[in-house]
């Protein structure tokens, strides 16, 4: 696994200049904090992902929307409440919700011309064969099953923000 | 162990042409401990007979994850990208970007063709070591991959 960088103790949260950089040592520098945006109704499992992400010290604001249809909301920043949504560098989507699941999100954001770049990587209790293929064939960008286990849980998340933060490229904004 | 993780042998396609990195990416893979089936193609063209199954490669397996070169000699990358994500059976199967541009518009290229992942590669070896074997922990061990017959 890689390892996680530490937060550079000169970051200004204040005057960010940049998302992340590359230093001549080879560690990657973030200085802007990245914007995930959670779709999930269970409140345990939100609960999960935020101490994942709280412990691993990457600078970043966690968005947590419980339904489809406040996420695409967020996305298009529609309404006073979203208004000023940022872009979610990575989208973290279960599959099973109500008031338009998961399915649907992923066919909107992927057939948006300015929402599909966006990494969505599907977090979901599924193990369904018919669900990892839809998923994929919706252009997911990975299918990951949640894990019963807590620490287990908590430990994928934590690899789906190393890889997706540290090893991926995003495409920035 | 996660959830849902199956444990049997991965068929991985390289797409890649130069032999350094050729080398070393699967003897990062094979220290990544994952079992795995490492094809390799050095071009867009033998890419697209091994993923079509013609040619020399009539009987090639689904490859179970691609890793893509873009700068490829006989078909560019962004061309074979684009025509696994035209077919209806073949989309379903996850590529990594591996490449050495970092370029805003290549990365945005690749996600707008629905790679599901890009990754430049490093200068460095060891890093380069460092990222292939993420790539695989990810790929093979926390992610649910398609099972394509």
């Amino acid at each position: 696994m890689v390892n996680i960088k530490r937060l550079n103790v000169d970051y200004d949260y204040d005057n960010p200049i940049y998302r992340s950089r590359d230093t001549d040592s080879g560690d990657v520098e973030v200085t802007k904090p990245f914007d995930i945006l959670l779709v999930e109704d269970n409140p345990g499992d939100v609960r999960l992902v935020q101490e994942a992400f709280n412990e691993t010290g990457l600078p970043h604001n966690l968005h947590v929307v419980i339904n489809g249809v406040q996420a695409m909301d967020f996305l298009h920043r529609e309404g006073r409440r979203y208004s000023e949504a940022p872009r979610p560098d990575l989208i973290l989507l279960d599959l099973n919700m109500k008031e338009k699941d998961g399915r649907e999100v992923l066919a909107e954001i992927k057939a948006d011309r300015h929402l599909r770049s966006i990494p969505v990587v599907i977090l979901t209790g599924s193990l369904h064969d018919r669900d990892v293929f839809k998923a994929y064939d919706l252009q997911a960008n990975s299918y990951v099953v949640k894990p019963i286990d807590v620490d287990s849980f908590i430990n994928t998340i934590k690899a789906i923000e190393s890889y997706w933060f540290y090893t991926a490229k995003n495409f920035l904004h | 162990m996660t959830v849902g993780v199956e444990t049997r042998v991965f068929d991985l396609l390289l797409v890649e042409d130069n032999p350094g990195d050729i080398r070393l990416i699967e003897e990062a893979l094979k220290e990544g401990n994952i079992p795995h089936r490492l094809h390799k193609v050095r071009d867009g063209a033998e890419a697209t007979e091994f993923l079509f199954r013609t040619g020399q490669h009539a009987d090639a397996p689904r490859p179970d994850l691609v890793l893509l070169d873009l700068n490829l000699p006989k078909k560019d990358g962004r061309e074979v990208l684009a025509e696994i994500k035209a077919d209806r059976r073949l989309k379903l199967i996850p590529v990594v970007v591996l490449t050495t541009s970092e370029a805003q518009s290549d990365i945005l290229k690749a996600y707008d063709l629905n790679a599901n992942c890009y990754i430049t590669k490093p200068v460095d070896l060891d890093e380069m070591i460092k990222v292939v074997l993420a790539l695989e922990g990810f790929w093979l061990g926390i992610v649910k991959l398609p099972r394509l017959e």
